[in-house]
């Protein structure tokens, strides 16, 4: 299990290495609110791509949990999962604890 | 994080697989193996998962326990597959699935879950098996066939994926070498294969090697989304 602090922690974590690994420019601040895809999306779909690993790759190593977070279910949703910090933080718990109770 | 490289093999258990896994061993990898069944090699660099590559969970779980062990994996030799010889009128849908859930979505799903963890060193070499069948377009072996030429296709683009994060894609196809997979094949349809390559003979596990060490070679950082063949076929 991983409390929503703590993801939220590694999402932002994640996007900012991100920013710095691609060289895309960093907004002034990242909230809940930041739109990750999408119209005024901070990031472009290769950005997103490396965001998605990275946070599967912090959750793994610093909870043990391996995760795939661009799963059938995600990728088919009508609202992407993916969408701001705050969804993805969502998603993050929610698979999490589905990979928990497995 | 380990000082040594790493390599995963699929399908290690015996054939080319085990032998690659030996030959990197004595090379000084770490290497580790996965196939269905267990594995009777003893080495304090080798590990072995049974693991089926067509199911995701699996697949994840190995890379996971590679992942923490060592930190890294530098090379994937996708190796593991199945084959089923037989005329496409008397070939079941089941018997087609399973190969091209193996030989397809196994490939895929190791190649993705190792480059999620080779893009951290923006380091990594796949190495994906395909068979000179598909090209000579052999007779009787249409999804075999079917199923390794979608293998080469999707290392060409997973090459342009991946190629930003120094990770590079290659397939090799061999000519038929002597294991377990053709030992059922009539000896007349591998002769007449064999005589119409321009090198007229079996493959040999060495020359699989040969060729995986070129694409895993470091300096072969600009060798990508190709493919080799043995024995002239193109």
């Amino acid at each position: 299990m991983i409390d929503r602090a703590a993801a939220l922690e590694i999402v932002k974590a994640s996007l900012q290495e991100v920013f710095v690994q691609t060289g895309m420019p960093a907004p002034d601040s990242v909230t809940e609110e930041t739109v990750l895809v999408g119209k005024d999306a901070v990031l472009d779909s290769l950005g997103v791509v490396s965001l998605i690993v990275e946070v599967e790759q912090r959750v793994e190593s610093e909870h043990d949990v391996s995760v795939t977070l661009a799963n059938d279910k995600a990728m088919s949703a009508r609202n992407s999962p993916f969408r701001t910090v705050g969804v993805l933080t969502d998603h993050v718990v929610a698979m999490v604890a589905e990979e928990s109770a497995a | 994080m380990t000082d040594k490289p790493v390599m995963l093999v699929t399908g290690s258990r015996k054939g080319i697989g085990r032998f690659l896994v030996e030959h990197y061993l004595a090379k000084g990898y770490l290497v580790e193996g996965c196939s269905r069944g267990e594995s009777d090699l003893k080495d304090p660099g080798y590990t072995h998962h049974s693991v089926d590559v067509a199911e995701e969970r699996s697949v994840r779980s190995m890379i996971a326990s590679i992942t923490k062990r060592h930190g890294r994996i530098d090379v994937v030799l996708n190796n593991a597959a199945i084959a089923s010889m037989n005329h496409i009128l008397l070939t079941p849908a089941a018997s087609a699935n399973r190969m091209l859930q193996v030989n397809v979505t196994g490939t895929m799903l190791v190649c993705r879950d190792a480059a999620k963890v080779m893009i951290r060193r923006r380091y990594g070499r796949i190495v994906n098996f395909t068979t000179i069948v598909a090209p000579i377009a052999l007779a009787g072996e249409a999804i075999y066939a079917a199923s390794k030429s979608a293998v080469v296709t999707f290392t060409r683009i997973l090459a342009f994926e991946l190629g930003q994060w120094g990770i590079t894609c290659n397939s090799f196809g061999a000519t038929p070498i002597m294991t377990d997979m053709i030992r059922g094949v009539p000896q007349d349809k591998i002769d007449a294969v064999v005589n119409n390559l321009a090198i007229k003979r079996l493959g040999t596990h060495a020359d699989c090697a040969n060729v995986c060490d070129f694409f895993i070679n470091p300096g072969s950082d600009n060798i990508t989304g190709q493919v080799i063949y043995l024995g002239g076929v193109t």
